[in-house]
Formats: C-alpha cells, structure tokens, sequence
C-alpha cells in the first residue's frame, strides 16, 4: 500500500506477455480476441483486468492462467515460456505456480472444504498429514476454521468463495488468478471476498490477477488494466484513480 | 520468489484418490449407478442362465438316470446360434448402455473435471476416475446378473428335471462359466467407458470452465 509507485521496476517479474495475439476461427470467420498484448505484472502486485464482455478479457486471462495458448507470441509465467511446455509440464504448473479463483466457485460438490482445499495438495504429491495440516491452517486463514467439514452446498456462496481462496492458495503459487470473484456475490459479500484478497496480497505477499467489472475491486488494485478491443486501452495505477472513482460512483 | 526457477513434470497420480472420487459419485449419483448396475446385471443374468442351463442339461445327459436321459431332447445347433446370438445382444445392449450413462456422467461432470485439471491433474488422472466408476459398477453389475442367472438356471431345471438335477450338479463347470460371466461383464463395463473417458481425458480446461451446465 504504502509502496512507491515506482518501486515495482525493481521487483521481480511473474507474469509476462509478449505480443500475444489469439485467434478463433469459427468456420469461414476468424476473431481475433486479442491483437497484441505486452504486460508485465510484478510480484506481490494486485492487478485488476477491467474490460467489456467481448473485449478478450477472458482470453488474456486464460493465456496467463496456462488454460489457453496464445495463435501468436508468448507468455512467460516465473520466466517459463507456456508454449515450450508439454502436458505434463503445464499440469505441474498449473497445480503449483498457479491458484484459480473462480466466478463460479467450482469446488468439487462431493468433497468437504478441507478435501476441497487438499486436493491440490494431493496432486502435489503432499502426504495426507501435512496436506490436512496446511489445509485447516489455510481454511482458518480465510475465516472457516470452524467450517472444515462442511460440504460445498451446505456453505454460503461466499464461504464457497472463500474455500476456493484457500484452494488457490494451498501450493502456495507464485500468482493467484481470479476470473470475476465476485460475480455471483451480493455486494456485502463481494466487499468481504475483495478484503480478503487484498489481505493475502498485503500480510502473504501473494500476487493477485483479477479479471473483473466489479467495480469495488478499482480501490484495492495496484494497477488496473483496461481491455478493449483485444488490446491494452490503458494501464491505471491506483493513486491515478481515486478521482475518477469518485467521479464515477460518486462517493 | 523463494521457488527455484524450474519447471518439473507432474508425475502424482494417487490412485487411492481416483477411486475415492469415483465412489462418492456413485454414492451422490446413486439412482443412475443404479440404472447402469442394472444394464449390466440384466445382460450377465441372462448370459449366466443361457450357460449355466446348458451345463445343467449336458451333465444330466451324462450322469442322469437313464430313464430321464432318453426323455431329454438335446439342443440342435440351430437353437444353440440362435441363444448365442441373443446372449450377443442382449451383453451389446447392456454396453450401450454404460457407454451412454458414462457419456451423460462426463458431461454433468465437466466443470467438476475442468476445475481438477487447473488443480494439476493429468488426463491420467481423469481416465482413472472414470474408469474406476465403470470397472466398480461392471463388477457389482456382474456378480449380481451372476448371482441370478445362476440361481435361475437353477430354478428352471428344477421344474423341468426335479431334484435328480442336485445328484449331478456340475459345480466345477458352473463355477468357471460364473468366473467367466463376471469377467465378461467387467471387459464389458471396461470397453464401453473408454469412449466417453476419452472425451473427458482431452477436454480443454478452459473450454470446461466456460460450460454453462
């Protein structure tokens, strides 16, 4: 928070694109969701990725996350390109470099918070004792330690959400990707989600990309991307914006 | 970053955690497993009663008295092809089947697998979930249609023979058909899931995210 805006030249770089373009061909039509991106996010950054629907928001989103590969140009997660990886390689990192937050929570209906929580950690190769051990420490760390054997559908929408932090979290990832977390919450529950986030970002240092038109999530952001139109429109950082939120939800 | 900057493969596939998966669906989804224990317990019940009876009545020709052996007709090949072809059928519908409701399975389930494949699992991971299920299923499926058609087979001698049909019971026979019956059914249950694991194994993670079902 109280960094120096300047200050992120010197950190290290987790998420990298270079000139990324990705194109759907759909029969005869081809879309080119995104034309071009270059970014840089820095450790410890929380980034908000801010677009329309049909910006190629998404796409961006599941190019860095590892779940999509770019027609064109590279993405480059710890200074890995995602393109020279195999299949084997990307599930390594999708499981231990990458957490996902989901606007649709996706835990796992059958399991219980906890087994939610130590299923990346199962897939980590982590034994059961220290994976049930990590997983009661990082389900009391977003405020369900009491909650630990509850199964999805019998929690709240946002005690899902806030298992599925802890899911993101449980191989300790260097980046935490969330696509819309706030999507399906009410407005006091959304609030409660963003907080937690910027408290991991602030107390664990763990680095946050959110893909979002919650607009909630322009105050806790360190830089706000704006897609539109498949390329960067801007790059915002915080301290830029407080007048023009104020403008914009006048508060 | 505290990491080294290196890049492993993932080489976890716990097995036990497959299967533990695999049983709760069926647990959750019990009305459906049921459905599909029922495909395969109809088809092997049948297979088991049609070579079970033929046992029964090939020993009784054998080792029968000799007044109940001249009254037995013993099958022409034509019936026989045509029990073969029923017993083909009827294991070909119980297939179709299980291949449908593992297809319906991976299909309710395809967020459920899209979210385990951004957590790190492989696609081996999946084929194992899946045909776990299926294996379980196909085996249950099996002893039981087993079970039945053994003890119809039984039954029906009964009525037609009477009681001389325990004097010459084949056991050895009727116990190696039965195990065939139940591995049968187990190849069965196997062969018809690994179209739908397939499109499960090769589902793109995005592409199962964004599914609205």
């Amino acid at each position: 928070m109280n960094d120096d805006p300047n200050s992120t030249e010197d950190r290290e770089v987790v998420v990298r694109t270079r000139s990324v373009r990705k194109t759907y061909v759909m029969g005869t039509q081809t879309l080119d969701a995104l034309k071009g991106v270059d970014l840089e996010i820095y450790s410890g950054e929380y980034i908000s990725i801010m677009g329309p629907s049909g910006s190629g928001k998404s796409t961006l989103f599941n190019m860095v996350g590892g779940l999509d590969k770019p027609s064109e140009g590279q993405v480059f997660i710890d200074e890995v390109d995602l393109a020279q990886l195999d299949a084997y390689e990307l599930a390594w990192l999708r499981c231990r470099k990458i957490g996902y937050i989901f606007q649709t929570f996706n835990l796992i209906p059958v399991m219980s918070a906890l087994e939610n929580v130590t299923l990346p950690m199962v897939f980590a190769g982590l034994g059961d004792d220290e994976a049930r051990d990590k997983g009661v420490e990082l389900l009391g760390r977003v405020g369900l330690g009491d909650r630990i054997h509850h199964k999805p559908l019998e929690l709240s929408g946002g005690q899902q959400q806030r298992v599925a932090v802890a899911r993101a979290l449980a191989n300790s990832p260097a980046v935490v990707l969330a696509d819309e977390p706030t999507g399906n919450l009410d407005l006091n529950t959304g609030t409660e989600i963003i907080n937690l986030l910027r408290s991991l970002k602030e107390d664990h240092g763990v680095t946050i990309i959110s893909a979002t038109h919650d607009l909630k999530m322009l105050d806790v952001s360190d830089r706000i991307i704006w897609i539109r139109d498949g390329r960067i429109d801007r790059i915002e950082r915080r301290e830029d914006l407080v007048l023009r939120v104020g403008e914009l939800e006048g508060h | 970053m505290s990491d080294p900057k290196t890049i492993a493969r993932q080489v976890k596939l716990p097995l036990s955690k497959a299967i533990e998966i695999s049983f709760r669906n069926m647990r959750v989804r019990f009305g459906r497993t049921l459905i599909t224990v029922g495909g395969i317990v109809l088809g092997i019940s049948f297979l088991m009663y049609v070579v079970g009876s033929e046992q029964i009545l090939l020993a009784l020709l054998e080792n029968g008295p000799e007044e109940l052996v001249d009254t037995l007709a013993v099958p022409g090949d034509e019936a026989k092809a045509q029990q073969i072809w029923l017993v083909t059928l009827s294991l070909l519908v119980a297939g179709v089947a299980i291949s449908n409701a593992m297809l319906l399975a991976v299909t309710e389930r395809y967020r459920e697998i899209g979210t385990m494949k951004c957590l790190g699992a492989l696609d081996n991971f999946v084929v194992k979930m899946f045909l776990m299920e299926s294996a379980f299923q196909g085996m249950v499926g099996s002893l039981i249609g087993c079970f039945i058609g053994l003890v119809m087979s039984l039954l029906f001698a009964l009525g037609k023979y009477g009681l001389v049909v325990f004097t010459v019971l084949p056991k050895g026979p009727l116990l190696s058909n039965a195990v065939l019956a139940v591995a049968a059914g187990l190849v069965i249950s196997v062969i018809s899931a690994i179209y739908p694991t397939y499109v499960a194994a090769k589902m793109v993670p995005a592409d199962a995210l964004r599914s609205e079902i």
